[in-house]
């Protein structure tokens, strides 16, 4: 809808915006439209951040303590009550718990990210991919923090810390590239019905117990193994599962299939966040 | 050498789309669009406007409440694309649509100036250079660091002002700024234009206030339901407005101006 264009006239570049009909911009010049905003985003993160921690008492090791206290419970629960057989099942857990975490809040946040953010849209001209990339960009930042209780975990728990754990870096960036895209089309879809944010609130949970975060694999029953298989997921924690908890570096097939799964749904969010945006002065 | 006028409009239509009634949920979307109940009611915000605004020019824009004018401003702010025409603007553009948007109470004074700057495109550095004297005539050098659920109402406006008007821009687009506050304020606003317009910087200015308009512009442009009915010198298009506004043929239509 907009290009902008330096152009030269005396010492100071005057941009020059045309705004018309029908002139949508290339995915390429969105980008670049992002770049140019760059401030915007790092006040974005900065906020998100800085919002989330200064306002607790314990800060910023709230997002240590978060996984410690929940690992204490859920390993008590699992590895007592239900008894499934794991060793080191606290690693094992947290090694998929981090990325679901990851994965559930910042789909989740870059829905309500949006919402909120529409009275701004009306009255300010920002690029309105940021938001979703900005909530992104601070949950990146909080999954590279709670990598620190986890490797203090992995230590006294006496699970060993392999070269491997250099391939997390990888594994999580092709997860990011997956919840942008997810994020993408689950907040434009949001902002045109209230009920998307519920019904999707109701999924994540489905979801959950369909990802093999708190079990093994092993026991889903051979039959339903195919459904579990069509779970993107399953590959994409398998990426950082691998290098935690098993010591070793993923497949290729695991690594060729996430991949996959995070370039079309980077496509399918965002054609169908630049279809909607357009309408979104509609329903902000 | 002749300059390219620093606003232009051709021929700019605003069409909304909109179903004849709010659906709020997919469920009842998915319901209404397989029982094909659902239709559409197009309503034109702006018909066909075209004008210019040559650089330096304070241009008034006045008309009746719905009549286009914030529509207008956020096709020249390139916040909405227009259905059919093209708007071109040359220069930075400051759009002052609503003052205090964007402003996060969890943040103090200092982080929210940083915070309005970047909405508007500017750099840290940039905000840094300003900040001192954004500070100064906001008169909140004492708060400027605790959050600004801490504040007013009258010290968020007067912090969203001084932001609003302090980052460099060629072009302004104000909208009602002047109606919000108590008369210092206002008068305050009004400085602020008068050393804009010294500047040389453009300005479409969206006032109801017809004395502020005739005082402060030496153009106008009147919109009603949409079309321009007048473009000229101020004295004459709020005379042709008031004119027009409150003849008989126009009764029932218009809310007053």
């Amino acid at each position: 809808m907009v290009s902008q264009e330096p152009e030269f006239e005396a010492a100071l570049p005057r941009p020059v915006m045309r705004n018309a009909a029908g002139l949508r911009p290339s995915v390429l010049e969105e980008a670049r439209d992002v770049a140019a905003f760059s401030h915007l985003l790092a006040n974005l993160v900065r906020r998100d951040l800085t919002v989330r921690y200064k306002r607790s008492v314990l800060g910023f090791f709230w997002t240590m303590l978060n996984p410690l206290l929940l690992m204490i419970i859920l390993s008590v629960v699992f590895s007592t009550v239900f008894r499934f057989a794991v060793k080191h099942f606290e690693v094992y857990f947290l090694s998929a718990y981090l990325g679901w975490t990851f994965f559930a809040q910042t789909t989740t946040g870059a829905m309500s990210s949006l919402a909120w953010n529409g009275a701004l849209m009306k009255r300010v001209r920002v690029p309105k991919v940021i938001f979703a990339f900005s909530t992104v960009l601070s949950g990146l930042a909080n999954l590279g923090l709670s990598c620190v209780p986890l490797f203090a975990i992995m230590f006294i728990v006496g699970a060993p810390l392999t070269p491997a754990l250099l391939f997390l870096p990888v594994s999580f960036l092709i997860l990011a590239v997956f919840v942008f895209g997810v994020s993408l089309g689950m907040s434009a879809a949001a902002v045109y019905f209230d009920d998307v944010a519920q019904m999707y609130g109701v999924a994540l949970m489905g979801l959950m117990y369909l990802t093999p975060i708190f079990y093994p694999i092993e026991i889903i029953p051979q039959k339903y193994l195919w459904l579990i298989r069509l779970n993107p997921l399953v590959y994409l924690f398998e990426l950082a599962r691998a290098p935690i908890y098993k010591g070793c570096m993923p497949s290729l097939h695991d690594v060729v299939i996430s991949a996959a799964c995070a370039v079309v749904a980077m496509v399918v969010g965002t054609t169908v966040f630049r279809r909607l945006a357009p309408g979104f002065y509609r329903h902000l | 050498m002749t300059t390219s006028p620093a606003i232009e409009f051709c021929n700019v239509t605003m069409r909304y789309r909109l179903p004849d009634r709010r659906i709020p949920t997919l469920k009842e979307w998915a319901i209404q669009r397989l029982t094909a109940k659902l239709r559409y009611n197009d309503f034109l915000a702006l018909q066909d406007v075209t004008f210019t605004a040559d650089g330096g020019e304070t241009l008034g824009i006045i008309g009746a409440n719905g009549a286009g004018k914030s529509t207008l401003l956020r096709v020249a702010a390139g916040i909405l694309a227009p259905s059919a025409g093209e708007a071109v603007v040359r220069g930075r553009v400051a759009p002052i649509i609503e003052l205090g948007t964007g402003f996060d109470p969890e943040l103090s004074g200092r982080e929210n100036i940083f915070f309005n700057g970047a909405l508007l495109g500017r750099s840290r550095a940039e905000m840094r250079r300003r900040f001192d004297e954004i500070v100064e005539f906001s008169a909140l050098a004492n708060f400027i660091d605790m959050p600004l659920r801490t504040y007013s109402t009258g010290m968020v406006a007067r912090l969203a002002f001084s932001v609003a008007t302090t980052v460099d821009a060629d072009i302004y687009l104000l909208d009602e700024v002047l109606s919000v506050g108590d008369e210092s304020f206002g008068m305050r606003c009004q400085e602020r234009i008068e050393r804009f317009r010294r500047d040389g910087g453009t300005i479409l200015l969206v006032s109801h206030n017809l004395p502020t308009v005739e005082r402060l512009c030496r153009q106008a442009l009147w919109l009603h339901e949409g079309r321009v009915m007048a473009r000229g010198p101020a004295p004459e298009v709020v005379g042709q407005y008031h004119a027009g506004a409150f003849s008989p043929s126009f009764a029932g239509r218009f809310e007053g101006g």
